[in-house]
C-alpha cells in the first residue's frame, strides 16, 4: 500500500476480525494508510465479527478523512456484527453504503 | 377547492418542475457551478419538496429533502457538482417523477413495489454519503430510514429523551456505548437514534481509544426513570447524561435545548430528526410565529430557534416554505392560468364555427347587396378573425422544451454506445401548436437516436477522416409560411446511396432493372422493414423505425425528406403545418363543386386565354415552363368547361405548379374538419370545410399534389412519354 500518486486507483481491503478498542490503535493507521486522493477504496467488513463504539468512531474517521482527501471510500459486505451496530449507533446512514445483507432480527 | 383538483395541479407543476431540474442539471454539465442553475435545481426541489408536505406525502418530502440538503450543500459550496453528482440527480429526478406518477395514479406510497422501493433505499442511501463528509452528524439521513421502515409512532412524543454525551475515558473504562444500547433494548425500544459525531477531531488530533461520541434517542419504554437512569450508572461520572420522561412541557425541552452543549439550533432540528418534537410541531411553531399568532404552549422552542435561526436557517426555512410557497404560488396566478385542453379545444372548436357563421352572414350579405349590412359584416368578420387570431396561439407552444428533453437523451445514448456526442439546439423558441409538439416526440427521439446510433461515426473513423473527436446532432425549428419545419442534422458518415440500393434490391424493394435517382434511394429508407444498418444494436437498426417515424408525420398532415452527403451528415427535414384546425383558405369552383387552397401556398392568379396555352401539361409563365394540372381531369368533373378558366399558382418547398380551375371565389378562413376513411386514399385532399351556405368544399393538400405532380414521369397521367419522344 503505497501512498504514491493514485490515478484511477482501485482498493479493496479486507478487514477481519475485532474491530474495538483493542485493536483501535492499530487499525487507525492501517485505515488512514489505505486512503489516498482520487482513488476508491473499498472496505470488506464481511469478516468482522466484533465492532464496537471504538471501532464506530475509526470507521466515521475514515470516512471524514476520505471525504476530506478526495477518495471514495465504500463499505461494503457488511457482516451481521457490523449491520447491529450500525442498527443501534444509528450510524447506518452516515456511511451511507448498500448494506445489502438484512439481519436476520430486525 | 377540490382536493383532487388541487392534486392534479400539484402533480403538473412537480411535472414541470422536475422537467426544469433535469434541463438545469444538463445545463450544468457545460457550465458547471453556474449559481442561477444550482438555484433553479434548488428551486424545484424545495417546491417539490414544500407541496409534497401539503398533501402528507411524507415519503416525497423526506426525499426530496435530502436531495434538498445536497443541494443546500453545493449552493453554499461545501460541494461541487461533478458528473457524478449529476448523474445521481438524474436518477432522483427520475425517482420522484415515478413516485409523482404513482401519486398520480391513486397508489399508495407506503407499500411501495419490491422495485421502487430498493431504488428509493439505494438513491437515499447514495445522497445521504453527500452529505456525511463535511458536518458528520447532519442527521437528516436518519429521517428517511425511518419512514421507511414505517415506524410512525415514533412520530408521538410519548416516548422517553434521551440525550447522551460520553465521557473521553467512558471506552477505557471498559464500558461500550452500544452495550447500554442493547440494554435500554431489553426494557424498552429505540424507536431512533441519532449519533452526534461533532466531536470526533480530525485524523492528526484522533486518539482511537478516547470516545468522541454523543447520541440523542428516542426511546419507548414503560419502565420508570430509575430503571433507565440505572443504566448509565457506570459512566455517569464524566458523561453528560440528560433523560426526560414522556410528553415534558416544551419549558423543558428548552432547557435541555440550552444545557447540550451543541448548538441551540441545531439540536432543535435534532429533536425533530428523534421525534422528539414533531415536524408538523416545530413548523407549526415557526409559522405561528411568522404569522403574528399566538400558541402558547410551544412558543419559547420556536423563539430560541427563531433567534438562533438569523445566521443560517435551513429548519426556519423549511419551516417557512409552506407559506413561501401559498405567496409564490399567487404570483404565479397573476402572471399565469393552468386551463385544462379540452376547454381550450372547445373554445377553438367554436371559434371555428363562428368564423363559418360569419362566413355566412358576409356572404348573404353580398347576395343581398344592403350596404350597411355589408359593413356591420365586415366589421364582425374582422372582429372573429382577431378573435381566431388570438384564440390560436392560446394552443401553441415553443418547441424549446421538447428539444431540450434530447439533452438527456443524447447524453444517455451517448454514454451507452461509447461516443462522444453534443447535441446543438436551434430556432427552440419556435412556436407550433400543443397536439403538434407532443405528437412530435416519438419520431424525433427515433430520429435523434438513429442519428447517433448510425449516423455518427465511431472515434476512430471520425479522427481517420480528419473530423472533430465529437460528433454533433443538431436540432433546428424555423417558420416557413404556414409551416413548420423541424431538421434533426447529424456530421456523421452520411448515407452511401449504393449502399442502401444494394439493400433494397436484396430485400427485394427494388427490381434489378430499376434505375432510382439519389433522392429516390433515400426514400427507401422510410420504406417498412428497410435499415440500413450492419449491425443490430440496442437502438435502432431493426428496420423498424423510419416508416414509423413517416407515418407519424404523415398523420399530422406533414412530410418529410432527407438529404446526406457521403461523409459530410446526414439531414431529415419534417415539414409540419403550423395548426390542425384553422386555415386561411383561397377558394375556387370547377363546376358545382367548391375546392379550397391554403392561402399560403397561392403564389399568383392568372387567366387561361385559351387552351391552347398549355402545351404537354405545361404553361409558359414569365418564361418558365409551370406543369398544370386540370382540377375537373384530376376530380373527374364532367360537368362542360366554362370558356374563360384561370390559372392558380401554387408553391411549396421549391415546387411550383398551376391549378386549372373555372372560377375563383376568394380568399376564405376556414375551419379544416378532417375526412372520413373512405378517402383516406385520396392522397391530394388535406379534408374539407362547410362554407357559409352550408355546401362543403374540399381542401386540397397542395404539398401532396405537387409531390405526385414531381413524381416519375412516366406517373403523370396527362402526357405520354411517346408524345415526348415524338417532339
Amino acid at each position: 500500500m503505497s501512498s504514491a500518486s493514485a490515478e484511477n486507483l482501485y482498493r479493496i481491503l479486507p478487514l477481519e476480525g475485532s474491530l474495538s478498542i483493542y485493536s483501535a490503535t492499530e487499525h487507525m493507521g492501517l485505515l488512514l494508510q489505505v486512503l489516498a486522493p482520487d482513488a476508491e477504496v473499498e472496505l470488506d467488513l464481511s469478516a468482522i465479527d466484533e465492532l464496537d463504539c471504538a471501532g464506530l468512531q475509526l470507521l466515521v474517521l475514515a470516512k471524514q478523512e476520505a471525504g476530506r482527501i478526495g477518495c471514495h471510500l465504500r463499505l461494503s459486505n457488511h457482516s451481521p456484527a457490523v449491520i447491529e451496530a450500525f442498527e443501534l449507533s444509528g450510524l447506518g446512514t452516515f456511511f451511507g453504503d448498500p448494506i445489502l445483507i438484512k439481519p436476520a432480527s430486525e | 377547492m377540490d382536493m383532487d383538483e388541487v392534486l392534479k395541479t400539484f402533480i403538473a407543476e412537480s411535472q414541470e418542475l422536475l422537467l426544469q431540474m433535469e434541463d438545469a442539471l444538463l445545463q450544468l454539465e457545460h457550465t458547471p457551478g453556474d449559481a442561477d442553475t444550482i438555484n433553479a435545481i434548488f428551486r424545484a426541489a424545495h417546491t417539490i419538496k414544500g407541496s409534497a408536505g401539503l398533501f402528507g406525502l411524507d415519503l416525497i418530502v423526506a426525499f426530496t429533502h435530502i436531495a434538498e440538503s445536497v443541494l443546500d450543500r453545493v449552493r453554499s459550496n461545501e460541494l461541487q457538482f461533478n458528473a457524478e453528482l449529476t448523474a445521481l440527480f438524474l436518477q432522483v429526478g427520475d425517482h420522484l417523477a415515478r413516485l409523482i406518477a404513482l401519486v398520480d395514479a391513486g397508489a399508495d406510497l407506503n407499500t411501495l413495489e419490491v422495485e421502487v422501493q430498493a431504488t428509493h433505499e439505494t438513491l437515499s442511501e447514495q445522497l445521504s454519503y453527500y452529505l456525511a463528509p463535511a458536518t458528520a452528524a447532519k442527521p437528516v439521513a436518519s429521517q428517511p430510514t425511518r419512514i421507511e421502515r414505517g415506524n410512525a409512532s415514533g412520530l408521538s412524543a410519548d416516548h422517553w429523551h434521551l440525550s447522551l454525551r460520553f465521557g473521553p475515558d467512558t471506552l477505557r473504562n471498559g464500558m461500550d456505548p452500544l452495550g447500554l444500547f442493547r440494554y435500554l433494548n431489553t426494557f424498552g425500544r429505540i424507536v431512533s437514534i441519532v449519533p452526534l459525531l461533532d466531536r470526533l477531531p480530525s485524523a492528526a488530533e484522533m486518539d482511537p481509544e478516547t470516545c468522541y461520541l454523543g447520541f440523542e434517542i428516542a426511546f419507548a419504554s414503560d419502565a420508570d426513570k430509575a430503571t433507565i437512569d440505572g443504566t448509565f450508572e457506570f459512566v455517569r461520572e464524566d458523561s453528560l447524561i440528560r433523560i426526560l420522561p414522556p410528553h415534558s412541557k416544551s419549558d423543558e425541552y428548552l432547557e435541555l435545548i440550552r444545557t447540550l452543549p451543541e448548538e441551540d439550533m441545531r439540536l432543535g432540528e435534532i429533536l425533530m430528526r428523534c421525534g422528539t418534537l414533531t415536524a408538523a410541531e416545530l413548523q407549526e411553531v415557526l409559522l405561528a410565529q411568522v404569522e403574528g399568532q399566538q400558541r402558547d404552549e410551544a412558543q419559547p422552542i420556536g423563539q430560541v430557534l427563531m433567534e438562533q435561526s438569523l445566521v443560517q436557517a435551513p429548519v426556519i426555512a423549511a419551516a417557512l416554505q409552506k407559506q413561501q410557497q401559498i405567496k409564490d404560488n399567487r404570483s404565479n396566478e397573476n402572471s399565469l392560468i393552468r386551463v385544462d385542453a379540452n376547454k381550450l379545444d372547445k373554445l377553438i372548436d367554436l371559434v371555428g364555427e363562428l368564423i363559418i357563421a360569419g362566413a355566412g352572414a358576409r356572404m348573404t350579405a353580398k347576395n343581398c347587396g344592403h350596404s350597411e349590412m355589408l359593413e356591420a359584416t365586415e366589421l364582425l368578420s374582422r372582429l372573429v378573425e382577431e378573435v381566431r387570431d388570438s384564440a390560436l396561439p392560446l394552443r401553441m407552444v415553443q418547441i424549446g422544451a421538447t428539444f431540450n428533453r434530447f439533452q438527456r437523451v443524447v447524453r444517455d445514448v451517448s454514454k451507452e454506445i461509447g461516443k462522444d456526442i453534443s447535441l446543438s439546439i436551434s430556432g427552440g423558441e419556435t412556436e407550433l401548436d400543443k397536439s403538434v409538439v407532443e405528437r412530435m416526440g416519438d419520431p424525433l427521439t427515433h430520429l435523434v437516436r438513429n442519428a447517433m446510433d448510425h449516423g455518427i461515426e465511431s472515434l476512430q473513423t471520425r479522427q481517420a477522416n480528419g473530423k472533430p473527436a465529437q460528433g454533433n446532432v443538431c436540432l433546428n425549428a424555423c417558420h416557413d409560411g404556414g409551416n413548420i419545419i423541424i431538421e434533426v442534422t447529424d456530421d456523421g458518415g452520411g448515407l452511401d446511396p449504393q449502399r442502401i440500393l444494394a439493400k433494397a434490391r436484396e430485400r427485394g424493394l427494388v427490381s434489378d432493372s430499376q434505375t432510382l435517382t439519389e433522392q429516390e434511394i433515400f426514400n427507401l429508407i422510410f420504406e417498412p422493414g428497410f435499415s440500413t444498418a450492419d449491425q443490430v444494436s440496442n437502438l435502432s437498426g431493426r428496420g423498424v423505425g423510419m416508416d414509423v417515424v413517416k407515418r407519424n408525420i404523415s398523420a399530422l398532415r406533414g412530410t418529410i425528406e432527407l438529404s446526406s452527403t457521403l461523409g459530410q451528415g446526414t439531414r431529415v427535414r419534417i415539414r409540419l403545418p403550423l395548426t390542425l384546425a384553422i386555415i386561411d383558405g383561397f377558394l375556387v369552383n370547377v363546376g358545382q363543386a367548391g375546392y379550397v387552397i391554403p392561402l399560403e401556398q397561392v403564389e399568383e392568379c392568372i387567366e387561361l386565354h385559351s387552351d391552347s396555352a398549355i402545351t404537354r401539361g405545361h404553361l409558359e409563365l414569365h418564361g418558365q415552363m409551370l406543369p398544370v394540372v386540370r382540377l375537373r381531369e384530376l376530380f373527374d368533373d364532367d360537368s362542360t368547361p366554362p370558356r374563360r378558366e384561370s390559372v392558380v399558382v401554387v408553391q411549396q418547398g421549391g415546387l411550383r405548379a398551376g391549378l386549372v380551375v373555372d372560377q375563383l371565389v376568394g380568399e376564405f378562413q376556414t375551419v379544416i374538419k378532417p375526412l372520413g376513411k373512405v378517402f383516406a386514399a385520396c392522397r391530394v385532399l388535406g379534408g374539407f370545410t362547410i362554407l357559409g351556405d352550408g355546401s362543403v368544399a374540399l381542401i386540397l393538400d397542395i404539398p401532396r399534389l405537387l409531390t405526385q405532380l414531381a413524381a416519375p414521369r412516366s406517373a403523370v397521367p396527362f402526357e405520354t412519354k411517346q408524345s415526348y419522344a415524338h417532339e
